[in-house]
């Protein structure tokens, strides 16, 4: 992927804490290119929405980006002045977030959010804007946009109301848009319309898509790439078919296993033991190790990131490649 | 909207009656204001004669009674100690409480918005710090005492002010209030600003509360994710939000800052009507007292009713037909 629209390189975000120091994403790197998606699952904790707040600059204190790079096109944004930066969001990477309850100002009608959001990128005047709004709303499945742009978001249902989010994220015709769990709190029926929208946007307009997640079967059949993260580090990146069939880092498999679709009928669901770890304060090694059966000595210095198979990083001493197929 | 304000006004009424009870009730069981009144070495005739010039010969409901008949005809009897009307002696003394009350609740906003603002955006700046500090301070210096400072260092020491009473007045748009002269001014300033410094401080801590919560929620980020400027962000995306609060309080303040300047009027020998209800509780002036709650309940009823109406203004979710009070 040499024409990679954003590459992060060893991205390290860190929260300075009175309890102590939480290496939110340690030593993070992907890349990911045009028209595609790239999944970023973990459970709750593990870094993923930092890291997408992190490539947006909008890593709040006492969190920091302390290390690593976040090329954009070959720029790096890391360092990069709040007013570069500003330029930068919502108009070449956009961001939307998981509760659409709660992303909108409630106070301030769609059309001022929208029209603010054009404005302050390009010098157009109200009206174009206006229209240019409304025809974003359409874009995104949304009846009548002449007259919901003057409604409040409360006159909203969630599914519509992540829409018009969305719809504000693709004003400006992103080049890359980062999606931090927008479909975990709508119904599925609503998730499953939103997906197949956003599939289609990403092919019609050929972005870059970064689907955050803890939802692995929503992931499995949208992504194109797959980033597994655990405690701040990425485990496993791969193709998503690949992973999803033939997992190699020990976390991977038991997340996969535990997918009740994916396990014969009848049979007890496979878990994986113990509980994710505190993220203050890791102590160095794999952060896995407490919870991995393949877990040996080797294991308590931090294990590099390794292509075991073409195209599959997996950062694992021990990874399952017996049972390759 | 107009069936939202009838319903108002009829429990207005309903409030109005049942304050006027409690009120005949409660002077009632205080004592007699005949025995306050008349001196001690009067005759029995004489007292006897008093006592039924005042009306006070009737049963307590007969005496109601007749007060509700004198009220309907927009009669509130007159005034036991001054033998005046007892509304047109509240009515007189109001505009000088009023302009204290305005000119309190101004510098309370105009201050304690931009520092509660400061001090909410930069909470752990020296500045955020100290206005905090302050505020504490505002909080719990005693009204009176922190009147008596200010008498003793602006009007003793440096002689910049006068010490007490209300400037001359002078005529504007045909109100009369020392608002238009200088000198009254000169007066107002003192007391305004002893009256001002405990509401300053809750103007403050309000608007950082509702800074500081407002700055964590999504969709503040979510503005500053479209690439919005740092300034619309916080004076049109939290500012509008805040507000809603701070009406609120504001509101309810500038009625209990009408009803209750008494410590400030009787230190600045401000001639008001908090000085007005001392005195007259002193020498339980029924009619006066009576007439005093009315004007101020009424003042109360206003109020709430414009924050209300206020209120739909600025938050879209609120609509009047729908409260039920």
């Amino acid at each position: 992927m040499s024409n990679a629209v954003l590459k992060v390189e060893n991205l390290q975000t860190h929260f300075f804490t009175k309890a102590g120091v939480v290496k939110s994403v340690d030593d993070v790197s992907f890349e990911i290119g045009r028209g595609k998606i790239m999944g970023l699952v973990g459970e709750s904790g593990s870094g993923k929405s930092v890291s997408g707040f992190s490539i947006m600059g909008l890593v709040d204190p006492p969190g920091r980006i302390v290390g690593g790079r976040i090329l954009f096109h070959g720029q790096d944004l890391v360092g990069l002045p709040e007013a570069e930066m500003r330029k930068i969001r919502g108009r070449r990477i956009a961001m939307i977030f998981q509760d659409p309850m709660m992303t909108l100002n409630p106070v301030l009608r769609i059309d001022t959010q929208m029209i603010e959001t054009i404005q302050a990128h390009e010098k157009v005047d109200h009206e174009t804007a206006r229209q240019r709004s409304r025809d974003a709303l359409g874009q995104v499945g949304i009846p009548s946009p002449e007259e919901r742009l003057s409604a409040y978001p409360h006159q909203f249902s969630g599914g519509m109301r992540q829409r018009v989010a969305i719809a504000i994220a693709l004003l400006h015709k992103p080049e890359l848009i980062i999606a931090d769990e927008p479909t975990t709190a709508l119904d599925v029926t609503i998730q499953a319309q939103i997906l197949y929208e956003m599939q289609k946007l990403v092919a019609e307009q050929n972005m870059g898509l970064i689907w955050v997640t803890h939802d692995l079967s929503v992931v499995a059949g949208l992504a194109d790439e797959l980033c597994v993260m655990y405690a701040g580090r990425i485990v496993e990146r791969g193709p998503v078919g690949q992973i999803v069939d033939d997992p190699i880092h020990p976390y991977t498999k038991g997340l996969i296993g535990s997918v009740p679709s994916r396990n014969p009928r009848g049979q007890p669901l496979t878990q994986i033991p113990g509980m994710a770890p505190t993220p203050i304060d890791l102590p160095p090694g794999c952060p896995f190790r407490p919870r991995c059966a393949r877990a040996d000595a080797a294991c308590e210095t931090t294990p590099p990131v390794e292509e075991h198979r073409p195209g599959r990083f997996a950062r694992c001493f021990h990874p399952h490649l017996e049972d390759a197929a | 909207m107009s069936v939202f304000i009838l319903r108002r006004l009829m429990q207005s009424l309903v409030l109005l009656c049942v304050m006027t009870v409690i009120v005949f009730a409660g002077i009632y069981a205080i004592g007699n204001p005949i025995d306050i009144l008349i001196s001690a070495d009067a005759s029995q005739e004489e007292y006897d004669r008093a006592v039924r010039a005042l009306g006070l010969d009737l049963p307590l409901w007969e005496q109601y009674f007749v007060f509700l008949g004198n009220l309907a005809q927009g009669d509130l009897g007159k005034s036991f100690v001054f033998n005046e009307p007892a509304l047109q002696l509240v009515l007189s003394r109001l505009p000088a409480t009023l302009e204290l009350a305005f000119a309190a609740m101004l510098i309370s906003i105009t201050v304690g918005i931009p520092l509660g603002m400061w001090a909410g955006l930069r909470p752990d700046g020296i500045a955020g710090r100290s206005i905090m500090a302050g505020s504490i301070l505002g909080f719990s210096l005693p009204n009176f005492w922190q009147g008596l400072m200010l008498i003793m260092i602006f009007a003793v020491f440096l002689q910049w002010l006068p010490a007490g009473g209300r400037g001359p007045t002078a005529s504007f748009l045909g109100m009369e209030s020392t608002l238009f002269s200088a000198e009254g001014w000169s007066h107002l300033i003192l007391p305004a600003l002893n009256l001002a410094l405990f509401k300053t401080s809750l103007v403050i801590r309000l608007t950082r509360a509702g800074v500081r919560e407002t700055l964590l929620l999504d969709y503040v980020k979510f503005a500053r994710a479209k690439g919005l400027s740092t300034g619309r962000v916080i004076f049109v995306h939290v500012f509008k939000n805040i507000l809603i609060p701070l009406v609120t309080v504001i509101g309810l303040e500038l009625g209990s800052v009408i009803a209750f300047a008494v410590v400030t009027e009787t230190i600045f020998a401000w001639p008001g009507i908090g000085k007005l209800i001392i005195d007259s509780i002193f020498v339980l002036d029924r009619p006066v007292i009576v007439a005093y709650l009315i004007v101020i309940v009424l003042m109360f009823i206003v109020i709430n009713l414009v924050v209300d109406i206020l209120y739909s203004v600025l938050d879209p979710r609120v609509r009047l037909a729908d409260m039920k009070s």
